[in-house]
């Protein structure tokens, strides 16, 4: 017999559908098979959804999993399984590993690894060029072939505008995109945050927004010229949103992607020295965090990317400028953005889920982002009433640097189904299944 | 004075987070404390059997000996830690160094580190008095407060002077905590040197900006020539040490053109014949060495009242009545 289960009576968005109504969701085989009001299927565990969003699962097209090499901050096991209890239901595995993911052998470790995580669906991206040197590239070619999808040196800008312009071309023959961190190498050396009058105030050394701007005008030029498909990771200014609109009006093949942290704060946060704020790239001015949110809703910004990026305590316990970049994300993007941009009606629900899951899925063709009958069944569950403290130390992260701990929030992810299996439930939560005997489990051990 | 003043709290790292009572309150107490340095027997017991460590993760002379000094004068046993020499280079984080010194029972850490905020930081996890002797490019408190002792000695007051800050801003502690603590007293402050030496949004800490040192001396009661190290020029901020002093060095021809006496405060150690030429730093109106000497005392002042000492106690502990 056929495995069904039936989500019953929930709120259904489907953002690439632009569907938005109250409907049953039959999932069959790991197949979504129907999604229409009042199904009723024969022998099939049904999911009371009443009062919970059903949504497409979440694609993170940014993290860093770290392993090889960085297993003490995450491994690709912790990382998915972190992701599942985020709602993601997949996640691009970023390459600055150790060893680079700049091998066949390293892409098939990590997809390997990920299909034995049990938690989000691992997609790697590749580096660009050997060992993220910027000097010579990877073969992409067989990279693909062995499972990446993307190619990105990863919080390295290609500093060679030659190389750039190469892996801009040489990737069309395979129809995938450049992640690129845009930053002239040479301005931001060195910075440690935002430049401005909080660095002044504090005397660190900061990244100029000008750094940025000149990367991502110089990558959209490329990418205008050679008609390849560029991604910006991380945009974190006003300016490089005007670039990135005026780019996409004259049809230049882009997408971009930007963190909740820079969407929710401003440079003003490292006031105090606290490493948890300190990112790259860095938290910019309370201006570039408000065009950072128009730009997310009107779509100027395709999506929304973790940057998850696990550090352990002691690697954060140190003085600002010695400790390393980067804050965990995948188990409080929803919750965080949902409370701060759509209960404060910044924006629409459904765009915040359209650019989870589709907007990210389009953009780096990442599995997921869809709820049509067909689609693999990656989806959530989400209680937008529940209020919740995001406790870290309850993370299934390995690490815990998040400048969101102890922040109450309103709206949680209560269940996310991988292939139609529950690959995450949040505890406490309401009892609904009738049936028990699923085979999932609930990681629910750390909590 | 009979009233009670505010006193500084458990830690002092820096001049910004001080409020103006604050920063008077150590000028003031400092005074008692100069006079004990002229003594033939220079010391009051007023710290006696208190322990403070001197942790020097970065070299320096002049600030170690001027705390060694601040505290032998008032009786502590002080022990200094070179970041060679302690376990810092084998790896030990900042904050277990502190530790192992906190369980062998001391009292104050004077702290000088590379990095901005490690004064804070190590204030935040260790019960001990921390005292900022110099925190990256963020604060160097104890030396904007003898500036400030050292400017008020000679005019009598802050309220109102003009002071500019003359070179490398950019890198500068001792430019923070000037700013700083001038504008809280409510100095007038202004910087002056190259612009790549001038830090993003300096003029919003409430600062002016003069971009050719001639304004700045037209305009100034006071300079505080900064140091220009070497590695500036290697890092490009400036094209050539000789450049710099033909165009923003404080040498006697330019004093010239001042409309008055202008009083030339260096941080030191000088660079001569750079920042600054020898017949200004040694000329009449040089207080360079009044620093070095005002150093001591407010040193003195900031160890007294950061071990609960009160203001008005100082000239108690100068007579004796201390111990």
């Amino acid at each position: 017999m056929k495995k069904r289960t039936l989500i019953r009576g929930g709120r259904v968005i489907d953002p690439g559908a632009a569907l938005d109504r109250t409907a049953d969701l039959l999932v069959e085989d790991g197949r979504i098979l129907a999604v229409a009001p009042n199904l009723a299927p024969d022998h099939a565990e049904v999911v009371d959804a009443r009062g919970l969003v059903v949504a497409p699962g979440f694609v993170d097209p940014h993290a860093h999993l770290c392993e090889p090499g960085w297993e003490r901050r995450e491994t690709i096991a912790t990382g998915a399984r972190a992701g599942a209890a985020g709602g993601y239901t997949a996640i691009c595995a970023m390459p600055d590993t150790d060893p680079v993911v700049d091998d066949p052998a390293s892409v098939g470790f990590v997809v390997a690894a990920g299909r034995r995580a049990g938690g989000a669906k691992v997609v790697p991206a590749a580096a660009v060029s050997a060992g993220r040197e910027g000097k010579r590239l990877t073969e992409f070619g067989e990279l693909l072939e062995a499972g990446a999808v993307a190619l990105t040196d990863a919080g390295r800008p290609v500093r060679s505008s030659m190389l750039m312009r190469l892996a801009l071309e040489y990737a069309q023959s395979f129809g995938v995109p450049i992640l690129s961190h845009p930053e002239d190498a040479a301005l931001a050396r060195g910075g440690v945050m935002h430049e401005g009058v909080v660095s002044t105030r504090l005397g660190l050394r900061g990244k100029p927004a000008v750094a940025e701007e000149i990367g991502a005008a110089r990558d959209l030029a490329l990418a205008g010229a050679t008609g390849g498909r560029l991604h910006l990771q991380r945009v974190s200014t006003a300016a490089t949103v005007a670039l990135l609109r005026r780019a996409k009006e004259r049809g230049v093949r882009v997408t971009a992607e930007v963190t909740p942290h820079h969407l929710l704060f401003s440079h003003e946060a490292v006031d105090g020295y606290g490493t948890e704020y300190k990112v790259d790239p860095p938290l910019r001015t309370h201006e570039d965090a408000e065009a950072l949110v128009a730009a997310l809703a009107d779509g100027t910004i395709d999506c929304i990317a973790t940057d998850h990026a696990p550090r352990t305590y002691d690697e954060k316990e140190q003085a600002f400028e010695d400790a390393p970049f980067g804050v965990v994300g995948l188990e409080t993007a929803f919750a965080i953005l949902h409370t701060r941009l759509v209960r404060s009606g910044r924006i629409p629900l459904a765009t915040l889920l359209e650019r989870l899951s589709t907007g990210p899925a389009r953009a780096l063709a990442l599995p997921g982002g869809c709820l049509s009958a067909g689609e693999r069944a990656d989806l959530v569950l989400i209680d937008p009433e529940a209020r919740w403290t995001i406790r870290p130390e309850r993370f299934l992260s390995n690490c815990r640097n998040t400048p969101f701990g102890g922040e109450a929030a309103t709206g949680r992810v209560v269940r996310t189904l991988i292939d139609g299996e529950r690959a995450w439930e949040a505890p406490a939560t309401r009892p609904e299944a009738k049936r028990p005997g699923t085979g999932a489990q609930s990681p629910r051990g750390r909590s | 004075m009979s009233r009670p003043r505010a006193t500084l709290g458990k830690d002092l790292t820096g001049l910004e987070s001080l409020s103006r009572e604050q920063i008077e309150a150590v000028l003031d107490t400092a005074e008692p404390f100069k006079e004990i340095s002229e003594r033939r027997l220079r010391q009051v017991p007023v710290l006696r059997g208190q322990t403070i460590v001197n942790l020097f993760f970065e070299p320096s002379t002049r600030t170690r000996i001027s705390f060694e000094f601040a505290e032998k004068r008032l009786a502590a046993d002080a022990v200094n830690i070179g970041a060679r020499r302690s376990s810092v280079s084998k790896g030990e984080t900042l904050v277990d160094t502190a530790r192992n010194l906190e369980a062998m029972r001391i009292d104050m850490v004077v702290i000088r580190h590379w990095s901005a905020g490690a004064a804070a930081f190590l204030a935040a996890r260790i019960p001990s008095n921390v005292i900022n002797a110099g925190d990256g490019a963020h604060e160097h408190p104890t030396q904007g407060l003898l500036d400030m002792l050292t400017l008020r000695d000679h005019f009598g007051r802050l309220e109102g002077l003009k002071v500019c800050i003359v070179g490398d801003v950019l890198h500068s502690r001792v430019a923070r905590s000037n700013i700083f603590g001038l504008t809280r007293v409510g100095a007038e402050v202004a910087v002056c040197g190259p612009r790549t030496l001038m830090p993003a949004g300096v003029e919003d800490l409430g600062v002016r900006l003069f971009r050719r040192v001639e304004e700045a001396i037209e305009w100034a009661d006071a300079l505080n020539v900064l140091r220009l190290q070497m590695e500036r020029m290697q890092d490009g901020f400036v094209p050539s040490l000789r450049e710099y002093n033909r165009v923003f060095g404080v040498t006697r021809r330019r004093l010239e053109w001042a409309p008055r006496d202008l009083l030339i405060l260096h941080p030191g150690p000088m660079n001569r014949g750079v920042e600054i030429d020898s017949d200004v730093a040694d000329g009449p109106h040089s207080v360079i060495l009044r620093q070095v000497t005002n150093g001591v005392a407010i040193r003195m002042a900031v160890l007294y009242l950061l071990s609960g000492g009160a203001p008005e106690g100082a000239e108690a502990a100068k007579a004796g009545a201390g111990a």
